[in-house]
């Protein structure tokens, strides 16, 4: 072997493993918070995430989670936090708490927690992580406030804890105005000890490397993403284009409006001439626009660079205050999913004509969520053991077709949350999931098909009526193709009797009625008439497309549909 | 005459077949190469050269144990028999809308991994059984018999049965299977309540379907495999190795094959918790790193960690959920894409990338002048001087260094503006570095601390990297042991007879009802061990008991383990202190005025653990000196060291070398980081440490 090699060489590896064991730790504190939450979405849907900061605020390293709605609003977040604290003021065992929609990540419903970390009494940097709680008081999950006054508390950027005495007082303040004061005071220590897991691991990090600060490290890493990052929007041509699509709304169709241009060092996206603000809850405050904005931004041009504040930086997102998607106070903001969801669709729209062939035609977009809420029947005598009981569930229509492949069948994009198992549902109350199945025909033809949307059915135990709040889009604007592909199947929803319900909103079902849901498939791309003759009997045969659809939008011939049914049947395979 | 003392162990890899022959205290091995066609072949030709070395007639043999990835393959290749399925109206695309998410959040081009059985394979029918086990909906018989005319028509040679919630009530289930006995009856029939009978539809019905999927293929070959060895002498019992790190009946096998899934690893953990015992240790963490992944498991007082629920054939760089899920006890472990053969790039973030990606055998890393011209852990390996060019696998594969070098220079070099030297260095760390980050967060997640650990390290290219691993996971002691190379095979020698029994039922501490759990338990245990009797009419059996518990509200269930008393009289307030100490044990508190509940309840019957003789202690003899040195390059103080180098076979007990050092076999060789020495034990194991732990 040579002789030894130049000192700085050695030091280039070990910031290697560094940065490595940096996203390493952030995944761990995810993880322990998956395992401890209470709340739903973050332990059955990983709508959470985690990250750690450099002592300027500068995001260093971010946990992959079920949401990429926190993406950028963790990395503005701590900004915030020190901004508001000062930093004359951190301390060691020091918590800090706050659920601002505007300075967090987009509604009341996330509580984001953010601890300094020190190191031999020195203040180096801080973990910070977000998660969806249960309830926060208020009317509810749900789009119904007119102002974000009546979502629920709120609690401005504030010591949670102050060199490790917990504020009494503001625990009190939170058990007072919740439903489920134990869950929530559970998730939010839950919080504080993911971060501490972090923080623990850190130290030991610095110890094993002999580091006094993180300057070294931080450097290191932001300077690599950031030339990287900045390769690959330089490699792309530049220039400017205009993308739209519009949807349900609330109280009316929403337009998303965007001018998309790629330049030196930097992509903008700005959403000037966007819808103004709904009445009710489905508002997106600026930054979880950004989140979704970004996301789909990275997802097409730098998908592997690991997101952090200089990876990120490069991709600006700006929208004139009081559009839709960038609502300021007082606006109700609960369900800014509705809109956040779209925006990648709207992105796309205007990338497509940047960079063809890259991005998929538009999906179910947002998630199919809802809630419903059971009770012991009225208007005759209930049972003994009918009950109350609360059930949240996440559910995804279909994905858009890509350039060289189908859509993905009921799988959520762009959030990345999981549904939860209907056995585990039908557990937590007397609901009952009737069906829950893939819905044919949904998926927009094209070259490549749309994924398909899926039908839900739901009622309630014998003894019981219930209230469900709906928060579903796509009901009067179906998810459109792009080069030709056709549009997917559209949301329905109404009773088993034929009553026709809203697409958002809480809505009662009455005992022994059933909810029939039908959630919108993603769109094709390209014309139907490239479509591979083989997909179309595979559809066919599996189901994915009725004979109806065979015939009418793909030009299959009687016999050959016959043949096929008859195939299928006797158990070939395609 | 079959004689007790004489017993074989055969473990198929996906390369090698190794067979272990044990007599008495001495064993004999051997690794033939696996026969895909017909893996039997290998056995058979393993079995008569052991008997060979060892001078034994197969008739001889008492018993074969047989652990194999047969069942892991056909399911990653899809290999499996004509299968439909069966199951509630509704549902019927349950294992393929899986969780309806993405395992990877910013690909776009994403593909997930297509179902087992295709969507005109799945057949629905009308019924309904309540979260509590009431019929909603009633099965009508007339109905079934219309379905399974249809299925028969169609040709299936194999039927799984998933309908919802029969975990908690399977009359349904049962109902379907009678009726598939009388108008289907050559048909294989597999039914989710008894595949795996726990909450949650999508792993439940996955996991049936591929029990039933790959039944056919298993059934006929142990039937053929059982034929074959009685021809060629050896009429005994055999026995499989299951998941769970035990042994069960060829006939039990062939009935729950995907309980044979990764019985291979499974082997592997048996073996080093048998190392654990015979050296008194009590938290061990077992390294196994061959050519294309390692495998790290905790085995704390000599059992490994199990698990009820694991995925097998991931599609994506092993990323989590790129795979299926199978609910089944088996032994926890973390595998990741790491191996001698995983090759290594930089990305465009300029960093160094190792694994999952791997050279294989062919063309192999780019030492072994096969035409890899990407560098592989391997090539780093030998760049750092840790491998002799001359003596790799005993001297029969010649590796050439100057083809390694060129190859970490092109490849990781030139961008990087390093030297070879500094690349392989790089290389070196990032993997060893990834295998630390695995085995920390799977330490976080059981909320152990790796300190107090002492690594046991087997597999080819394990003494290699467990020096370096241990310094960075500040593990101040490791083992390896002799034999390292057939680990597997070995551990199934000392797995014990053993069947877990799981059931899902919800039960909150407010609704705490002793004599109910009482006879749940109870039923738990008759089934278990009844699977058990039937290797062993006479054996002593024992019963395990663990209840998984999480506060109401969470989604994350801990395992709680209840001695024999604590099951048969259940008591209320030993239930919350056990679920509480554990919690706080795991996640550092516990949390006030929350209601707990049980979701899982499991019997684990057992025959006893194999006694094992403690290793004596050896007093150490004057540290060895060596003519022969060799420039080795240590990564924790970055700097080329003069290292001593020693035959494995010169180090009689007691003989001890310091850091650096190289100690060499046939089959593998140790590195001695200069923080560390070495010491021979009395049962051949290499001991470890850390020079500052007792100077």
């Amino acid at each position: 072997m040579s002789a030894q090699p130049p000192a700085n060489y050695p030091s280039i590896v070990q910031y290697q493993v560094m940065w490595n064991r940096l996203i390493s730790v952030v995944e761990e504190q995810a993880q322990a918070l998956v395992r401890t939450a209470f709340s739903t979405s973050v332990r059955e849907a990983g709508d959470l995430s985690a990250g750690v900061y450099d002592q300027d605020g500068n995001m260093l390293a971010q946990a992959v989670t079920g949401t990429p709605g926190h993406v950028n609003a963790m990395a503005d977040a701590v900004a915030h936090f020190i901004r508001r604290i000062g930093r004359e003021n951190f301390a060691e065992g020091d918590i800090y708490i706050t659920n601002d929609p505007w300075e967090g990540t987009g509604h009341l419903h996330d509580i984001t927690i953010v601890t300094p970390s020190f190191y031999d009494e020195v203040f180096v940097g801080f973990f910070g992580c977000t998660a969806h709680i249960v309830d926060i008081g208020g009317r509810g999950f749900g789009a119904d406030a007119n102002s974000v006054y009546e979502e629920g508390l709120y609690i401005p950027i504030m010591k949670f804890a102050d060199r490790g005495v917990v504020d009494k007082t503001l625990v009190r303040i939170i058990r007072g105005n919740v439903r489920e004061p134990d869950q929530l005071v559970g998730d939010v220590y839950a919080l504080a000890t993911c971060n501490e897991i972090g923080h623990r691991r850190l130290i030991e990090m610095m110890q094993e490397f002999g580091l006094a600060d993180l300057t070294g490290i931080a450097d290191f890493i932001l300077s690599n993403s950031r030339s990287a990052t900045l390769e690959r929007i330089n490699a792309l041509t530049p220039g400017t284009a205009h993308g739209e699509m519009r949807s349900d709304g609330y109280s009316h169709p929403v337009d998303l409006k965007v001018r998309l241009s790629i330049e030196k060092n930097r992509m903008v996206c700005d959403f000037e001439g966007t819808s103004g603000l709904d009445k009710k809850g489905i508002n997106c405050p600026l930054v979880y626009t950004k989140a979704y904005a970004c996301y789909a931004l990275k997802c097409a041009v730098a998908p592997d660079i690991p997101n952090n504040a200089a990876s990120l930086a490069p991709f600006e997102v700006m929208a004139p205050e009081n559009t839709i998607v960038n609502a300021l106070h007082p606006a109700p903001v609960a369900l800014r999913h509705v809109i956040g969801h779209m925006v990648p669709d709207a992105v796309y729209a205007a990338l497509d004509q940047l960079l063809p062939n890259m991005v998929p035609a538009e999906g179910a977009g947002c998630l199919c969520n809802f809630q419903v809420s059971l009770r012991p029947r009225t208007g005759a005598p209930a049972p003994l053991h009918a009950r109350r009981a609360e059930v949240l569930t996440f559910n995804s229509g279909g994905s858009g077709a890509r350039p060289t492949l189908d859509g993905m069948n009921a799988t959520a994009f762009p959030s990345g949350v999981m549904t939860m198992p209907v056995e585990a549902t039908e557990q937590v109350g007397p609901v009952i999931i009737w069906r829950k199945e893939l819905r044919p025909d949904s998926g927009g033809a094209g070259r490549h098909r749309g994924g398909l949307g899926q039908y839900m059915e739901v009622g309630a135990q014998e003894g019981h009526e219930f209230d469900i709040q709906a928060m579903f889009d796509r009901v009067n604007h179906p998810a459109n193709g792009r080069q030709g592909g056709d549009i997917g199947g559209a949301t329905t929803i109404g009773l088993d009797d034929g009553t026709v319900m809203r697409g958002k909103g809480k809505q009662f079902v009455p005992h022994g009625r059933r909810v029939m849901m039908a959630f919108p498939g993603g769109a094709g791309y390209g014309p139907v008439a490239e479509r591979s003759r083989a997909e179309i009997l595979r559809d066919l045969a599996g189901g994915y497309i009725s004979p109806q659809a065979a015939a009418q939008a793909y030009g299959l011939d009687s016999d050959t549909i016959d043949d096929t049914l008859k195939r299928a049947r006797n158990g070939e395979v395609f | 005459m079959q004689d007790k003392s004489i017993r074989l162990g055969v473990d198929i890899g996906g390369t090698f077949t190794d067979v272990v022959l044990e007599h008495g205290k001495e064993l004999f091995s051997t690794k033939v190469l696996t026969t895909y066609t017909a893996p039997e072949n290998a056995i058979i030709d393993g079995m008569h050269r052991v008997c060979q070395q060892s001078g034994i007639d197969p008739a001889r043999i008492s018993q074969i144990i047989h652990g194999t990835t047969l069942a892991t393959n056909a399911l990653i290749e899809r290999r499996g028999a004509k299968t439909a399925l069966i199951t509630t109206e509704g549902f019927r695309d349950v294992i393929e809308m899986r969780t309806e998410s993405r395992f990877e959040q910013y690909d776009l081009n994403l593909t997930l991994p297509p179902p087992l059985l295709p969507r005109n394979f799945r057949y629905t029918i009308d019924e309904r059984m309540q979260a509590d086990g009431q019929v909603l909906k009633p099965l009508h018989r007339a109905d079934i018999e219309t379905l399974i005319d249809e299925i028969n028509a169609a040709g299936f040679e194999s039927v799984a049965v998933g309908l919802l919630h029969s975990y908690v009530n399977d009359a349904h289930e049962r109902l379907v299977a009678e009726v598939l006995a009388e108008r289907m009856p050559q048909a294989m029939v597999s039914l989710s309540s008894q595949v795996s009978p726990q909450m949650r539809e999508y792993e439940r019905f996955n996991t049936t379907i591929a029990n039933a999927y790959i039944k056919p293929l298993m059934k006929s070959y142990l039937g053929r495999l059982k034929g074959q060895l009685a021809d060629e002498g050896a009429d005994c019992p055999i026995f499989l190795m299951h998941s769970g790190g035990g042994i069960i009946s060829l006939e039990n096998a062939a009935e729950f094959p995907v309980r044979l899934v990764e019985s291979g690893p499974a082997g592997g953990a048996v073996f080093a918790a048998h190392i654990a015992a015979r050296h008194g240790l009590d938290k061990v963490l077992s390294f196994d790193m061959g050519g294309t992944t390692a495998k790290i498991c905790l085995i704390k007082n000599q059992a490994p960690k199990t698990a009820r629920v694991f995925e097998v054939a991931r599609t994506y760089r092993f990323k989590k959920g790129s795979g299926m899920p199978i609910s089944i006890p088996v032994i926890d472990m973390v595998e990741i894409g790491a191996g001698g053969g995983s090759l290594a790039h930089v990305d465009s973030m300029r960093q160094i990338r190792v694994g999952p990606e791997s050279a294989g055998s062919e063309p192999g890393p780019a030492c072994y002048g096969r035409g890899g011209a990407r560098p592989a852990v391997t090539d780093a390996d030998l760049v750092l001087g840790r491998l002799d060019p001359a003596n790799f696998a005993g001297g029969t594969i010649p590796l050439d260094a100057a083809a390694s070098r060129l190859a970490l220079q092109t490849q990781l070099g030139d961008p990087l503006d390093m030297d070879a030297e500094t690349s392989a260095f790089g290389l070196a760390e990032v993997v060893d570095e990834n295998m630390a980050n695995a085995a920390r967060v799977h330490a976080v997640e059981n909320g152990e601390d790796l300190s107090e650990y002492t690594m046991i390290a087997f597999g080819g290219a394990a003494p290699l990297h467990a020096g370096r691993l241990c310094e960075k996971l500040g593990i101040a002691r490791m083992l390896v042991p002799a034999g390292a190379g057939v680990g597997s095979a070995i551990g199934f020698l000392r797995a014990p007879f053993s069947f877990e029994a799981n059931r899902s039922q919800f039960m909150r501490l407010s609704d705490f009802d002793a004599p109910a759990i009482t006879m749940l338990l109870n039923e738990l245990k008759v089934e278990a061990t009844a699977f058990v009797r039937s290797c062993d009419a006479q054996a002593e059996i024992q019963a395990q008991y663990k209840v998984y518990m999480r506060y109401s509200g969470q989604g994350w269930e801990i395992p709680v383990q209840l001695t024999a008393t604590q099951a048969k009289t259940p008591d209320l307030a030993t239930f919350q202190a056990l679920f509480e100490q554990e919690y706080a044990a795991l996640f550092g508190r516990v949390v006030e005025a929350m209601d707990v509940e049980i979701t899982v309840w499991s019997v684990n019957a057992t025959t006893p653990t194999q006694s094992v003789t403690p290793v004596d202690a050896v007093a150490s003899l004057p540290l060895m000196t060596t003519k022969t040195q060799r420039a080795l390059f240590d990564p924790a103080t970055a700097a080329v060291a003069q290292a001593s180098e020693v035959l494995r076979s010169d180090m009689t007990p007691g003989a001890c070398i310091a850091g650096p050092a190289v100690i060499t076999e046939d089959e593998t060789t140790i590195i001695v980081p200069t923080s560390r020495r070495a010491i021979a034990l009395a049962d051949g194991c290499i001991d470890i440490s850390d020079k500052g732990a007792d100077l």
